[in-house]
Protein backbone atom coordinates (compact mmCIF):
# COMPACT_ATOMS: atom_id res chain seq x y z
CA UNK A 1 0.00 0.00 0.00
CA UNK A 2 1.20 3.59 -0.61
CA UNK A 3 -0.22 6.99 0.51
CA UNK A 4 0.38 10.59 0.35
CA UNK A 5 1.45 12.40 3.62
CA UNK A 6 0.90 15.94 3.34
CA UNK A 7 3.49 18.00 5.58
CA UNK A 8 2.33 21.09 7.16
CA UNK A 9 5.51 23.38 7.82
CA UNK A 10 2.80 26.33 9.27
CA UNK A 11 3.43 29.18 11.24
CA UNK A 12 0.73 29.20 14.40
CA UNK A 13 -0.04 32.30 15.91
CA UNK A 14 0.38 32.24 19.55
CA UNK A 15 -2.64 32.51 21.34
CA UNK A 16 -4.88 32.43 18.91
CA UNK A 17 -7.16 28.86 18.23
CA UNK A 18 -9.55 30.82 16.25
CA UNK A 19 -6.88 31.71 13.59
CA UNK A 20 -4.68 28.92 13.71
CA UNK A 21 -7.67 26.60 13.17
CA UNK A 22 -8.97 28.44 10.04
CA UNK A 23 -5.53 28.17 8.87
CA UNK A 24 -5.54 24.47 9.70
CA UNK A 25 -8.70 23.96 7.56
CA UNK A 26 -7.29 26.01 4.51
CA UNK A 27 -4.44 23.53 4.63
CA UNK A 28 -6.48 20.49 4.65
CA UNK A 29 -8.73 21.74 1.64
CA UNK A 30 -5.74 22.70 -0.11
CA UNK A 31 -3.76 19.10 1.43
CA UNK A 32 -7.00 17.56 0.07
CA UNK A 33 -6.99 18.74 -3.45
CA UNK A 34 -3.54 18.11 -4.40
CA UNK A 35 -4.35 14.29 -3.39
CA UNK A 36 -3.26 13.51 0.18
CA UNK A 37 -4.53 10.92 2.85
CA UNK A 38 -2.43 11.93 5.92
CA UNK A 39 -1.89 15.26 6.96
CA UNK A 40 0.38 16.19 9.51
CA UNK A 41 0.75 19.32 11.11
CA UNK A 42 3.11 20.69 13.86
CA UNK A 43 3.34 20.69 18.03
CA UNK A 44 0.45 22.55 19.21
CA UNK A 45 -0.09 23.82 15.72
CA UNK A 46 -4.07 25.05 17.14
CA UNK A 47 -2.30 27.12 19.81
CA UNK A 48 1.38 28.89 19.19
CA UNK A 49 4.56 27.29 21.42
CA UNK A 50 5.31 29.76 24.26
CA UNK A 51 1.83 30.01 26.03
CA UNK A 52 2.81 29.97 29.49
CA UNK A 53 -0.21 31.49 31.33
CA UNK A 54 -2.26 31.20 28.36
CA UNK A 55 -2.66 27.72 28.61
CA UNK A 56 -6.02 27.54 30.88
CA UNK A 57 -7.47 29.84 27.97
CA UNK A 58 -6.02 27.91 24.85
CA UNK A 59 -7.20 24.58 26.01
CA UNK A 60 -9.46 22.40 24.88
CA UNK A 61 -11.94 19.21 26.29
CA UNK A 62 -11.36 16.41 23.32
CA UNK A 63 -14.93 15.33 23.49
CA UNK A 64 -16.65 18.95 24.06
CA UNK A 65 -14.22 21.22 21.94
CA UNK A 66 -15.75 22.86 18.97
CA UNK A 67 -12.08 23.43 17.47
CA UNK A 68 -11.89 19.33 17.73
CA UNK A 69 -15.19 18.90 16.37
CA UNK A 70 -14.16 21.55 13.08
CA UNK A 71 -11.36 19.40 12.08
CA UNK A 72 -12.94 15.73 13.03
CA UNK A 73 -15.64 17.27 10.26
CA UNK A 74 -13.12 18.35 7.93
CA UNK A 75 -11.53 15.13 7.93
CA UNK A 76 -14.74 13.73 7.37
CA UNK A 77 -15.45 16.00 4.65
CA UNK A 78 -12.07 15.57 2.33
CA UNK A 79 -11.79 11.90 3.12
CA UNK A 80 -8.01 12.77 4.90
CA UNK A 81 -6.49 11.72 7.77
CA UNK A 82 -5.37 14.56 10.36
CA UNK A 83 -2.86 14.92 13.17
CA UNK A 84 -2.68 17.68 14.85
CA UNK A 85 -1.17 19.75 18.37
CA UNK A 86 -2.89 21.21 20.68
CA UNK A 87 -3.37 21.77 24.86
CA UNK A 88 -5.96 19.05 26.21
CA UNK A 89 -7.68 19.89 29.28
CA UNK A 90 -8.41 16.27 31.20
CA UNK A 91 -11.22 15.25 33.46
CA UNK A 92 -9.27 16.10 36.28
CA UNK A 93 -8.25 19.51 34.66
CA UNK A 94 -4.92 18.36 34.28
CA UNK A 95 -3.41 20.02 30.62
CA UNK A 96 -1.59 18.23 28.12
CA UNK A 97 0.51 18.81 24.75
CA UNK A 98 -0.96 16.78 23.31
CA UNK A 99 -1.27 15.32 19.41
CA UNK A 100 -4.53 14.16 18.00
CA UNK A 101 -5.25 12.01 15.48
CA UNK A 102 -8.70 12.12 13.43
CA UNK A 103 -10.02 10.03 10.80
CA UNK A 104 -13.24 9.44 9.20
CA UNK A 105 -14.86 12.14 11.77
CA UNK A 106 -13.37 10.03 14.54
CA UNK A 107 -10.72 10.62 17.12
CA UNK A 108 -8.69 8.01 16.54
CA UNK A 109 -5.39 8.52 19.47
CA UNK A 110 -4.26 10.57 21.73
CA UNK A 111 -0.88 10.98 22.23
CA UNK A 112 0.25 13.00 25.63
CA UNK A 113 3.74 14.32 25.55
CA UNK A 114 6.12 12.24 27.90
CA UNK A 115 8.80 14.84 28.12
CA UNK A 116 8.24 18.26 29.30
CA UNK A 117 11.39 19.98 28.52
CA UNK A 118 11.72 22.55 31.58
CA UNK A 119 15.67 23.96 31.37
CA UNK A 120 17.38 26.11 29.08
CA UNK A 121 14.61 28.24 26.84
CA UNK A 122 12.31 25.54 27.57
CA UNK A 123 9.19 26.03 30.78
CA UNK A 124 7.05 23.35 29.98
CA UNK A 125 6.89 21.19 33.42
CA UNK A 126 5.55 24.98 34.52
CA UNK A 127 2.66 25.21 32.96
CA UNK A 128 1.74 21.48 31.68
CA UNK A 129 1.18 17.70 32.94
CA UNK A 130 3.33 15.20 31.11
CA UNK A 131 1.39 11.74 29.70
CA UNK A 132 2.65 8.37 30.11
CA UNK A 133 1.65 6.36 27.92
CA UNK A 134 3.34 5.79 25.06
CA UNK A 135 1.04 3.47 22.66
CA UNK A 136 1.06 2.45 18.31
CA UNK A 137 -2.24 2.92 17.64
CA UNK A 138 -4.10 0.99 14.03
CA UNK A 139 -5.57 3.65 11.59
CA UNK A 140 -6.81 3.13 7.82
CA UNK A 141 -3.37 3.14 6.63
CA UNK A 142 -1.53 1.11 8.92
CA UNK A 143 0.27 0.73 12.09
CA UNK A 144 1.62 4.29 13.50
CA UNK A 145 2.74 5.87 16.43
CA UNK A 146 2.88 9.92 17.43
CA UNK A 147 5.14 11.57 19.18
CA UNK A 148 5.98 14.69 20.37
CA UNK A 149 9.55 16.98 19.81
CA UNK A 150 11.40 16.03 23.00
CA UNK A 151 9.76 12.95 23.17
CA UNK A 152 11.77 12.37 20.17
CA UNK A 153 15.20 12.95 22.00
CA UNK A 154 14.58 9.75 24.41
CA UNK A 155 15.28 6.68 22.19
CA UNK A 156 12.92 4.41 24.28
CA UNK A 157 10.06 5.93 23.27
CA UNK A 158 10.56 5.31 19.52
CA UNK A 159 11.63 1.72 20.82
CA UNK A 160 8.73 1.68 22.63
CA UNK A 161 6.82 2.36 19.81
CA UNK A 162 8.02 0.13 17.74
CA UNK A 163 8.10 -2.77 19.51
CA UNK A 164 4.78 -2.21 19.98
CA UNK A 165 4.09 -2.51 15.87
CA UNK A 166 4.37 1.17 14.82
CA UNK A 167 5.26 1.22 10.89
CA UNK A 168 5.05 4.92 10.67
CA UNK A 169 6.23 7.66 13.36
CA UNK A 170 4.71 10.69 13.36
CA UNK A 171 6.80 13.19 15.12
CA UNK A 172 5.10 16.74 15.83
CA UNK A 173 7.51 19.46 16.58
CA UNK A 174 8.37 22.98 17.70
CA UNK A 175 12.01 22.45 17.60
CA UNK A 176 14.13 26.23 18.04
CA UNK A 177 16.80 26.94 15.44
CA UNK A 178 19.80 27.68 17.44
CA UNK A 179 23.85 27.38 16.66
CA UNK A 180 25.07 29.55 14.41
CA UNK A 181 29.06 28.89 15.44
CA UNK A 182 30.90 26.04 14.46
CA UNK A 183 28.41 24.28 12.18
CA UNK A 184 27.38 25.18 8.25
CA UNK A 185 23.73 25.27 8.96
CA UNK A 186 21.46 25.54 12.62
CA UNK A 187 23.29 22.99 15.25
CA UNK A 188 19.59 22.19 16.14
CA UNK A 189 18.50 21.29 12.16
CA UNK A 190 21.80 18.95 12.45
CA UNK A 191 20.59 17.28 15.59
CA UNK A 192 17.27 16.36 14.31
CA UNK A 193 18.55 14.78 10.87
CA UNK A 194 20.57 12.95 12.53
CA UNK A 195 17.87 11.79 14.89
CA UNK A 196 14.81 10.97 12.77
CA UNK A 197 17.30 8.80 10.24
CA UNK A 198 18.71 6.77 13.35
CA UNK A 199 15.58 6.19 14.20
CA UNK A 200 13.98 4.91 10.86
CA UNK A 201 17.01 3.18 10.25
CA UNK A 202 17.14 1.53 13.26
CA UNK A 203 13.61 0.05 13.15
CA UNK A 204 12.79 0.26 9.86
CA UNK A 205 10.01 2.56 9.86
CA UNK A 206 8.90 5.53 8.01
CA UNK A 207 10.07 8.59 10.62
CA UNK A 208 7.47 11.77 9.80
CA UNK A 209 8.65 15.11 11.14
CA UNK A 210 7.17 17.86 10.83
CA UNK A 211 8.49 21.02 12.33
CA UNK A 212 6.78 24.55 12.24
CA UNK A 213 8.39 27.69 11.82
CA UNK A 214 8.20 31.47 12.48
CA UNK A 215 9.25 33.29 15.35
CA UNK A 216 7.94 33.99 19.08
CA UNK A 217 9.44 36.40 21.48
CA UNK A 218 12.38 36.09 19.43
CA UNK A 219 12.72 32.76 19.52
CA UNK A 220 13.03 30.96 15.74
CA UNK A 221 11.52 27.50 15.06
CA UNK A 222 13.45 26.31 11.98
CA UNK A 223 11.21 23.78 10.27
CA UNK A 224 13.24 21.35 7.94
CA UNK A 225 10.46 18.75 8.06
CA UNK A 226 11.28 15.67 6.48
CA UNK A 227 10.09 11.80 5.43
CA UNK A 228 12.62 9.64 6.34
CA UNK A 229 11.85 5.80 4.69
CA UNK A 230 12.87 2.57 6.35
CA UNK A 231 16.04 2.57 4.64
CA UNK A 232 17.10 6.18 6.54
CA UNK A 233 17.14 7.90 3.67
CA UNK A 234 14.97 11.56 3.86
CA UNK A 235 12.55 11.57 0.45
CA UNK A 236 10.92 15.01 1.13
CA UNK A 237 12.68 17.80 3.00
CA UNK A 238 11.03 21.16 3.56
CA UNK A 239 12.95 24.52 3.56
CA UNK A 240 14.19 25.89 6.67
CA UNK A 241 12.62 28.51 8.22
CA UNK A 242 9.37 28.93 5.73
CA UNK A 243 5.92 27.91 5.94
CA UNK A 244 5.39 24.96 3.35
CA UNK A 245 3.11 22.21 2.43
CA UNK A 246 4.69 19.80 0.91
CA UNK A 247 3.86 16.58 -0.61
CA UNK A 248 5.44 13.14 0.18
CA UNK A 249 4.48 9.56 0.27
CA UNK A 250 5.03 5.98 2.71
CA UNK A 251 4.93 2.97 0.72
CA UNK A 252 4.52 -0.41 3.05
CA UNK A 253 6.30 -1.91 0.49
CA UNK A 254 9.72 0.16 1.83
CA UNK A 255 9.01 -1.48 5.26
CA UNK A 256 8.68 -4.98 4.01
CA UNK A 257 12.03 -4.65 1.63
CA UNK A 258 14.00 -2.59 4.86
CA UNK A 259 12.95 -5.00 6.85
CA UNK A 260 13.80 -8.26 4.84
CA UNK A 261 17.37 -6.73 4.19
CA UNK A 262 17.54 -6.00 8.12
CA UNK A 263 15.88 -8.14 10.36
CA UNK A 264 16.52 -6.71 13.33
CA UNK A 265 13.36 -6.46 14.86
CA UNK A 266 13.18 -10.24 14.04
CA UNK A 267 16.51 -10.08 16.19
CA UNK A 268 15.13 -8.04 18.97
CA UNK A 269 15.03 -9.51 22.16
CA UNK A 270 12.47 -8.21 24.52
CA UNK A 271 13.02 -10.68 27.15
CA UNK A 272 16.73 -9.58 27.25
CA UNK A 273 15.63 -6.07 27.32
CA UNK A 274 12.73 -6.63 30.23
CA UNK A 275 15.22 -8.61 32.43
CA UNK A 276 17.96 -6.43 32.14
CA UNK A 277 15.84 -3.18 32.92
CA UNK A 278 14.10 -5.01 35.84
CA UNK A 279 17.40 -5.46 37.27
CA UNK A 280 18.27 -1.77 36.57
CA UNK A 281 15.12 -0.74 38.05
CA UNK A 282 15.61 -2.44 41.32
CA UNK A 283 18.98 -0.62 42.09
CA UNK A 284 17.74 2.34 40.69
CA UNK A 285 14.96 2.75 43.24
CA UNK A 286 16.46 0.38 45.97
CA UNK A 287 13.51 -2.23 45.54
CA UNK A 288 13.23 -5.66 47.55
CA UNK A 289 12.23 -8.71 45.31
CA UNK A 290 9.38 -8.96 47.57
CA UNK A 291 8.10 -4.96 46.28
CA UNK A 292 5.04 -4.88 44.13
CA UNK A 293 6.06 -5.67 40.34
CA UNK A 294 9.42 -6.69 40.66
CA UNK B 1 45.63 44.86 27.74
CA UNK B 2 45.40 41.36 26.43
CA UNK B 3 45.50 40.56 23.18
CA UNK B 4 43.25 37.52 22.20
CA UNK B 5 46.75 36.15 20.51
CA UNK B 6 47.90 35.97 23.73
CA UNK B 7 45.10 33.27 24.94
CA UNK B 8 46.71 30.31 22.24
CA UNK B 9 44.39 28.38 20.27
CA UNK B 10 40.60 27.70 20.57
CA UNK B 11 39.36 31.12 21.46
CA UNK B 12 38.25 32.36 17.87
CA UNK B 13 35.51 33.12 16.08
CA UNK B 14 36.48 31.27 13.44
CA UNK B 15 33.36 29.19 13.17
CA UNK B 16 30.90 31.95 13.67
CA UNK B 17 28.65 31.80 10.27
CA UNK B 18 27.70 35.47 8.87
CA UNK B 19 25.61 34.19 6.27
CA UNK B 20 23.28 31.96 8.52
CA UNK B 21 23.06 34.74 11.30
CA UNK B 22 22.21 37.34 8.25
CA UNK B 23 19.31 35.45 7.53
CA UNK B 24 17.78 34.55 10.77
CA UNK B 25 18.13 38.52 12.26
CA UNK B 26 16.54 39.09 8.95
CA UNK B 27 13.87 37.14 9.17
CA UNK B 28 13.69 38.06 12.77
CA UNK B 29 13.14 41.60 12.29
CA UNK B 30 10.72 41.68 9.53
CA UNK B 31 8.69 39.17 11.26
CA UNK B 32 8.57 40.70 14.64
CA UNK B 33 7.92 44.19 13.13
CA UNK B 34 5.27 43.57 10.93
CA UNK B 35 3.41 40.73 13.08
CA UNK B 36 2.46 43.74 15.10
CA UNK B 37 1.16 45.46 12.82
CA UNK B 38 3.81 47.45 12.01
CA UNK B 39 5.98 47.83 8.47
CA UNK B 40 8.67 50.58 8.97
CA UNK B 41 11.92 50.85 11.34
CA UNK B 42 13.49 53.35 12.93
CA UNK B 43 16.89 53.58 14.41
CA UNK B 44 19.49 55.76 15.43
CA UNK B 45 22.42 55.28 13.02
CA UNK B 46 26.11 56.68 14.36
CA UNK B 47 28.92 55.75 12.31
CA UNK B 48 29.99 53.15 13.99
CA UNK B 49 29.65 49.35 13.06
CA UNK B 50 26.52 48.22 15.07
CA UNK B 51 24.28 50.55 13.56
CA UNK B 52 25.41 50.44 10.37
CA UNK B 53 24.53 46.46 10.74
CA UNK B 54 21.43 47.11 12.01
CA UNK B 55 20.75 49.65 9.44
CA UNK B 56 21.87 46.95 6.78
CA UNK B 57 19.64 44.23 8.47
CA UNK B 58 17.00 46.52 8.77
CA UNK B 59 16.94 47.20 4.73
CA UNK B 60 16.95 43.99 4.36
CA UNK B 61 14.17 42.91 6.47
CA UNK B 62 11.60 46.15 5.76
CA UNK B 63 12.67 47.50 2.59
CA UNK B 64 15.18 50.37 2.39
CA UNK B 65 12.13 52.94 1.45
CA UNK B 66 10.52 51.59 5.38
CA UNK B 67 13.81 51.91 7.17
CA UNK B 68 14.61 55.40 8.46
CA UNK B 69 18.25 56.03 10.09
CA UNK B 70 18.02 59.14 12.33
CA UNK B 71 21.65 61.26 13.01
CA UNK B 72 21.90 62.74 16.17
CA UNK B 73 25.20 64.08 16.50
CA UNK B 74 26.78 66.70 19.76
CA UNK B 75 28.63 69.67 19.18
CA UNK B 76 31.62 67.40 20.30
CA UNK B 77 30.61 64.09 18.23
CA UNK B 78 33.47 63.33 15.69
CA UNK B 79 32.74 65.66 12.49
CA UNK B 80 32.97 61.68 10.50
CA UNK B 81 30.32 60.26 12.26
CA UNK B 82 27.92 62.13 10.46
CA UNK B 83 29.90 61.19 7.49
CA UNK B 84 30.54 57.94 8.16
CA UNK B 85 26.69 57.49 8.96
CA UNK B 86 25.68 59.37 5.85
CA UNK B 87 27.80 56.87 3.40
CA UNK B 88 25.82 54.15 4.90
CA UNK B 89 22.42 55.07 4.07
CA UNK B 90 23.68 56.49 1.00
CA UNK B 91 24.92 52.62 0.34
CA UNK B 92 21.56 51.45 1.09
CA UNK B 93 18.92 54.03 0.04
CA UNK B 94 17.50 54.17 3.22
CA UNK B 95 15.37 57.57 4.58
CA UNK B 96 17.49 59.88 6.94
CA UNK B 97 16.68 62.78 9.35
CA UNK B 98 19.67 65.08 10.77
CA UNK B 99 18.61 65.91 14.01
CA UNK B 100 21.30 67.76 16.42
CA UNK B 101 20.58 66.83 20.12
CA UNK B 102 23.04 69.99 21.44
CA UNK B 103 20.77 72.37 21.64
CA UNK B 104 18.67 70.42 23.70
CA UNK B 105 21.21 68.91 25.73
CA UNK B 106 22.75 72.10 26.45
CA UNK B 107 19.17 73.53 27.32
CA UNK B 108 18.85 70.55 30.08
CA UNK B 109 22.10 71.52 31.40
CA UNK B 110 21.71 75.19 31.97
CA UNK B 111 19.68 73.90 34.75
CA UNK B 112 23.17 71.29 36.02
CA UNK B 113 26.08 72.97 34.85
CA UNK B 114 28.42 71.50 37.09
CA UNK B 115 26.71 67.93 35.99
CA UNK B 116 29.75 65.32 35.07
CA UNK B 117 30.69 63.22 31.86
CA UNK B 118 28.79 60.43 32.81
CA UNK B 119 25.20 62.36 33.49
CA UNK B 120 26.12 64.87 30.45
CA UNK B 121 26.25 61.34 28.76
CA UNK B 122 23.38 59.40 29.86
CA UNK B 123 21.44 62.63 29.25
CA UNK B 124 22.79 62.63 25.40
CA UNK B 125 21.97 59.15 25.00
CA UNK B 126 18.29 59.63 26.82
CA UNK B 127 17.99 62.98 24.28
CA UNK B 128 18.17 60.29 21.34
CA UNK B 129 16.21 57.86 22.53
CA UNK B 130 13.35 60.72 23.17
CA UNK B 131 14.17 61.48 19.33
CA UNK B 132 13.50 57.72 18.19
CA UNK B 133 10.55 57.31 20.32
CA UNK B 134 9.16 60.54 19.21
CA UNK B 135 9.85 59.99 15.78
CA UNK B 136 8.26 56.22 16.32
CA UNK B 137 5.15 57.98 16.80
CA UNK B 138 5.26 60.45 13.88
CA UNK B 139 6.74 57.75 11.12
CA UNK B 140 4.32 54.93 12.87
CA UNK B 141 8.39 52.99 12.73
CA UNK B 142 9.20 50.33 15.51
CA UNK B 143 12.74 51.62 17.45
CA UNK B 144 15.21 49.24 16.44
CA UNK B 145 18.13 48.70 18.71
CA UNK B 146 21.44 48.82 17.66
CA UNK B 147 23.19 47.12 21.36
CA UNK B 148 24.92 44.18 21.07
CA UNK B 149 25.60 41.37 23.21
CA UNK B 150 28.82 42.33 24.57
CA UNK B 151 27.56 45.83 25.95
CA UNK B 152 24.60 44.19 27.25
CA UNK B 153 26.47 41.62 29.12
CA UNK B 154 28.94 43.52 30.77
CA UNK B 155 26.00 46.93 30.89
CA UNK B 156 28.02 49.29 28.49
CA UNK B 157 24.88 51.11 27.72
CA UNK B 158 22.47 53.56 29.27
CA UNK B 159 19.26 52.49 30.46
CA UNK B 160 16.40 54.03 28.98
CA UNK B 161 19.14 55.65 26.47
CA UNK B 162 20.62 53.65 23.59
CA UNK B 163 18.98 50.42 25.27
CA UNK B 164 15.39 51.63 24.92
CA UNK B 165 13.91 49.47 22.01
CA UNK B 166 11.51 47.63 20.50
CA UNK B 167 14.12 44.88 19.75
CA UNK B 168 17.97 44.39 20.03
CA UNK B 169 18.76 42.29 16.49
CA UNK B 170 22.32 42.48 17.70
CA UNK B 171 21.72 41.71 21.30
CA UNK B 172 22.87 37.39 20.68
CA UNK B 173 26.00 38.54 18.81
CA UNK B 174 29.07 39.56 20.29
CA UNK B 175 31.59 42.97 19.62
CA UNK B 176 33.79 40.64 17.48
CA UNK B 177 30.77 38.88 15.87
CA UNK B 178 28.91 41.82 14.59
CA UNK B 179 32.36 43.01 12.81
CA UNK B 180 32.49 39.38 10.83
CA UNK B 181 28.57 40.14 9.91
CA UNK B 182 29.48 43.99 8.61
CA UNK B 183 31.99 42.30 6.95
CA UNK B 184 29.60 39.99 5.61
CA UNK B 185 27.11 42.90 4.98
CA UNK B 186 29.62 45.04 3.44
CA UNK B 187 30.13 47.92 5.11
CA UNK B 188 32.69 50.13 4.10
CA UNK B 189 36.19 49.12 5.75
CA UNK B 190 36.54 52.14 7.07
CA UNK B 191 33.40 51.98 9.41
CA UNK B 192 34.42 48.62 10.32
CA UNK B 193 38.32 49.10 11.46
CA UNK B 194 37.29 52.44 14.03
CA UNK B 195 37.79 51.84 17.29
CA UNK B 196 34.75 51.43 19.01
CA UNK B 197 33.20 54.98 20.52
CA UNK B 198 29.80 56.30 22.28
CA UNK B 199 31.09 59.36 20.98
CA UNK B 200 29.63 61.09 23.77
CA UNK B 201 32.69 62.94 23.80
CA UNK B 202 36.14 63.51 22.41
CA UNK B 203 38.56 60.48 22.22
CA UNK B 204 35.98 58.03 23.94
CA UNK B 205 36.84 54.74 23.97
CA UNK B 206 34.54 51.55 24.64
CA UNK B 207 38.28 49.60 24.88
CA UNK B 208 40.01 52.23 27.24
CA UNK B 209 36.57 52.63 29.35
CA UNK B 210 36.01 49.20 30.02
CA UNK B 211 39.80 48.29 30.64
CA UNK B 212 40.05 45.49 28.25
CA UNK B 213 39.81 44.57 24.42
CA UNK B 214 36.65 43.37 22.67
CA UNK B 215 38.58 40.34 21.76
CA UNK B 216 39.58 39.75 25.36
CA UNK B 217 35.81 40.39 26.63
CA UNK B 218 34.50 38.56 24.11
CA UNK B 219 36.40 35.36 24.63
CA UNK B 220 36.36 36.18 28.63
CA UNK B 221 32.32 36.34 27.85
CA UNK B 222 31.78 33.20 25.67
CA UNK B 223 33.35 30.88 28.06
CA UNK B 224 31.19 32.29 31.35
CA UNK B 225 27.94 32.81 29.56
CA UNK B 226 27.44 30.46 26.31
CA UNK B 227 29.55 27.54 27.81
CA UNK B 228 29.40 28.03 31.72
CA UNK B 229 32.47 27.55 32.60
CA UNK B 230 33.64 28.51 36.54
CA UNK B 231 35.81 31.21 36.39
CA UNK B 232 38.70 28.95 38.07
CA UNK B 233 38.19 27.00 34.86
CA UNK B 234 38.96 30.47 33.27
CA UNK B 235 42.11 30.92 35.52
CA UNK B 236 43.22 26.92 34.72
CA UNK B 237 42.31 28.12 31.30
CA UNK B 238 45.00 30.66 31.38
CA UNK B 239 42.91 33.64 31.78
CA UNK B 240 44.10 36.02 34.37
CA UNK B 241 42.17 35.72 37.57
CA UNK B 242 41.66 39.64 38.37
CA UNK B 243 40.06 40.52 34.83
CA UNK B 244 37.62 37.45 34.50
CA UNK B 245 36.45 38.45 37.95
CA UNK B 246 35.84 41.94 36.98
CA UNK B 247 34.03 40.53 34.01
CA UNK B 248 31.91 38.24 36.00
CA UNK B 249 31.13 41.30 38.41
CA UNK B 250 30.30 43.28 35.50
CA UNK B 251 27.48 40.72 34.45
CA UNK B 252 26.41 40.61 38.12
CA UNK B 253 26.29 44.35 38.54
CA UNK B 254 24.46 45.41 35.41
CA UNK B 255 21.83 42.78 35.47
CA UNK B 256 18.74 45.11 36.40
CA UNK B 257 19.53 46.69 33.37
CA UNK B 258 18.41 43.88 31.50
CA UNK B 259 15.36 43.89 33.22
CA UNK B 260 12.13 45.28 33.80
CA UNK B 261 11.32 47.09 37.36
CA UNK B 262 11.10 45.68 40.16
CA UNK B 263 7.19 44.96 41.23
CA UNK B 264 6.28 44.06 44.65
CA UNK B 265 4.64 40.79 44.63
CA UNK B 266 1.49 41.82 46.72
CA UNK B 267 -1.56 40.45 44.97
CA UNK B 268 -2.70 37.06 44.14
CA UNK B 269 -1.22 38.04 40.82
CA UNK B 270 1.78 40.21 39.85
CA UNK B 271 3.45 41.79 36.97
CA UNK B 272 6.95 40.58 36.93
CA UNK B 273 6.27 37.26 39.28
CA UNK B 274 2.88 34.82 38.08
CA UNK B 275 1.47 37.10 34.92
CA UNK B 276 3.32 35.15 32.65
CA UNK B 277 2.96 36.37 28.78
CA UNK B 278 5.10 36.56 25.70
CA UNK B 279 5.34 39.85 24.40
CA UNK B 280 3.91 38.13 20.85
CA UNK B 281 0.85 37.06 23.04
CA UNK B 282 -1.89 36.91 19.87
CA UNK B 283 0.32 37.55 17.24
Amino acid sequence: MRFAVALAQIRPVLGDVSRNLARHLEVIAQAAEQGADLIVFPELSLTGYYLEDLVPDVAFELARSEVVAALREASARHRVDVAFGGVEVAEDFRFFNSAVYVSQGEIVHVHRKLYLPTYGMFDEGRYLAAGDVVRAFDTRLGRMGMLICEDMWHPSSVYLLAQDGARILLCLSAGPGRGVRGETRLGSVEAWETITRSAAQAYMIYVVYVNRVGFEDGAVFSGGSVIVDPFGRPTVSAPLLDEAVLMGEVDVEEIRRARTVYPLLRDERLDLVLRELRRIYVRRYHLSPYDEGV
Amino acid sequence: MMKASDLGPGHAFDAFNPALAAELLVRFIREEVTKVGFERGVLGLSGGVDSAVVAHLTARALGPENTYAVLMPYRTSDPTSVSDAQAVAEQLGIRTLLVEITPMVEAYFERFPDADRIRRGNVMARMRMVILYDLSAALRALVIGTSNKTELLVGYGTIYGDMAAAMWPLGDLYKTEVRQLAEYLGVPERIRRKPPTADLWVGQSDEEELGITYDVLDAILVELVDRRLTVEALVRNGYDEALVRRVAEMVRRSHFKRRTPLCPKISPRSIGHDFRYKRDWGS
